[in-house]
């Protein structure tokens, strides 16, 4: 780093070049004010892992009219296939939709990868004149007098010094802890993803999943795919290659002692997976964490002189049917933006001058959804609710369907006989079906 | 090919490996706190901790995608230093 930037001071330093601070950044610098946006990875990007179905079309198109155009994305999202499992059967429900805005400008969702997704995104928040500087890690952020104003980075002559800090840091957000506004996590609190990228024709892609030009489809897998341990599985198609990942919680893949790589190969043997992923080649592996608690999770959002966004505030909605966390990493990057702004203009940078942080969180519909989802999280503490009903699911159809000569039996008595043999109780089951209804219905 | 051992996966990984470690664990922690759970060998995605007959761990730190699930999943005080690798070193994610 040259001494004019670190003896130069900024308006706003944001931490984390991922979705929430390169949006973030991107707002800050339309604005006209001095954004300086650190990066600890070679690029933006560099460091993080989604799927991903990148379902913030819509809130990006804003900022950057017609972006997909310029953007580096895979497929857009047509088709939704989410699927219950048992170790040899699935039932799945299947979405296509081609209405208005699903195969239509702007998008319901894209299929992207983060390290060239990401790298693009700052990119354009450097256009609009933030200041990106990577290879940076902040390892502190400076205080006086109680308020943050500015940062320590790993460097030389390490402290620059800013009005307002926001901190898009990511899962383990670190600064946040730092500064006491989050507490340390407990492993049922958090999910382990571990992901490949397996490489595959473009015309056998889209042959094989009834694609044609750029559709693309999102599978998510609940049931007996992660066996024992509470979590799910995904399979997503980009361009030339597939995008296909486990998840699990941490707590759980501990008490039933599962290395994550395992249940990632199980997951490929399936056999309704194994036929789509067939003569694919493994181009990259990875693995990264997702906070899957969501509301109970989020941490003080705002205090002198500082703010929190993306999944450093806990803001990815993870639970079942969802898995959604860039979006609102951005839209959480804007309603931070838009207090940084308003602090500015004003000239006032302590917690109070800061609580506008709030009402644009609402407006932008964040904390919105997540009270809304606050109960969700429960489906991810719960074995029954995301592995072993699907999976009963699954079973159930394989009876149903199934013709030996024997005398046909109607769904109830199967039903029953599907309760003795997963040995679920009456009194469980209307327990977690008003906890389904809590999370999902109103 | 689809199937893969966890060498092979490692394999596609590109790291810039720093010269100092940026985890660093007390062996003699896991092995005195006679830690039955060694969360650490099951959960870590890279496959980086190796148990020992005398209780305790063999670590290393070279090929590590600086998740954070160790530090979380570990439940003995102490036992984990963890910090981010210096700016530009670690894992590179190309793909991903
Ligand atoms: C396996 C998996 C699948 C997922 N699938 C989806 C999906 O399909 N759709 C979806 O919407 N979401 C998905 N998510 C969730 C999504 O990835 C996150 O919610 C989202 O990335 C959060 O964005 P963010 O900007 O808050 O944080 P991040 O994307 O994590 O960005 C944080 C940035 O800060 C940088 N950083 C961290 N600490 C420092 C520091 N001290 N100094 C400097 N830089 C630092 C990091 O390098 C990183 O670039 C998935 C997550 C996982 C793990
Ligand atoms: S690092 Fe933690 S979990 Fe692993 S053996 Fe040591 S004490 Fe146990
Ligand atoms: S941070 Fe993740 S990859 Fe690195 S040692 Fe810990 S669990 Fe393994």
């Amino acid at each position: 780093m040259s001494a004019a930037t670190a003896s130069e001071s900024f308006d706003v330093i944001v931490v984390g070049a991922g979705p929430a601070g390169s949006t973030a950044a991107l707002l800050c610098a339309r604005a006209g004010l001095q954004v300086l946006l650190l990066e600890r990875g070679e690029y933006p990007g560099a460091k993080n892992v989604s799927g991903a179905a990148f379902y913030g079309s819509a809130i990006l198109n804003e900022l950057i009219p017609n972006w997909w155009e310029q953007a580096p994305v895979e497929r857009y999202i047509c088709r939704r296939d989410i699927a219950f499992m048992s170790p040899t059967t699935s039932v799945a429900l299947d979405f296509h939709c081609a209405g208005e805005g699903y195969t239509t400008p702007p998008y319901n969702g894209f299929i992207v990868l983060r390290p060239r997704f990401d790298r693009w995104l700052a990119a354009q928040a450097e256009a609009a004149g933030a200041f990106l500087l990577t290879s940076t890690v902040v390892d502190d952020v400076l205080r006086e007098n109680g308020r943050v104003v500015g940062v320590r980075v790993r460097r030389e002559q390490g402290d620059i010094r800013g009005k307002v800090v926001i901190a898009c840091d990511g899962v383990n957000s670190f600064l946040a802890k730092k500064v006491g506004l989050q507490r340390e996590f407990h492993a049922h609190e958090l999910s382990l993803g571990v992901k490949e990228v397996l490489g595959l024709d473009p015309t056998i892609i889209e042959d094989r999943f009834r694609l044609s030009g750029d559709e693309g489809i999102a599978y998510e897998y609940l049931g007996a795919i992660t066996e024992d341990v509470h979590g799910g599985a995904f399979l997503y198609t980009n361009r030339d290659s597939l995008s296909l990942g486990v998840i699990g919680q941490v707590s759980s893949l501990v008490e039933r002692r599962k290395r994550p790589y395992e249940l990632l190969e199980r997951f490929k043997a399936h056999p309704a997976v194994a036929p789509l992923v067939r003569g694919a080649k493994l181009r990259e592996y990875s693995a990264h964490l997702i906070p899957e608690s969501g509301w109970s999770m989020k941490p003080t959002l705002y205090t002198d002189g500082m703010l929190v966004a993306g999944d450093a505030a806990g803001f990815c909605l993870a639970a079942g049917l969802y898995l959604e966390g860039m979006n609102y990493a951005m839209q959480s990057g804007l309603a931070a933006a838009e207090t940084a702004i308003e602090a500015c203009r004003r000239d006032r940078f302590s917690a109070r001058a800061l609580s506008g942080y709030r009402k644009h969180l609402k407006r932008r519909n964040v904390s919105t959804d997540f009270r809304a989802y606050r109960h969700a999280p429960a489906f991810v503490n719960s074995a029954r609710l995301q592995n072993l009903y699907p999976e009963v699911v699954a079973s159930g159809m394989e009876q149903l369907f199934r013709v030996d000569g024997k005398a046909k039996r109607k769904i109830l008595p199967l039903a029953r006989q599907m309760m003795r043999q997963y040995q679920l109780k009456p009194g469980d089951m209307l327990r977690d079906g008003y906890q389904v209804v809590r999370a999902y219905l109103w | 090919m689809v199937m893969t051992t966890h060498e092979e996966k490692m394999r596609t990984v590109r790291f810039r490996v720093a010269a100092t470690p940026h985890i660093v664990v007390d062996s003699e922690v896991c092995r005195d706190s006679g830690c039955s759970l060694r969360a650490c060998v099951y959960v870590c995605p890279a496959n980086l901790f190796v148990p020992l007959d005398d209780g305790g761990i063999l670590f290393n730190y070279e090929q590590c995608f600086e998740c954070g699930t160790c530090y979380i999943a570990c439940n003995q005080e102490g036992a984990i230093r963890w910090s981010y690798p210096d700016g530009g070193y670690g894992v590179t994610f190309r793909e991903s």
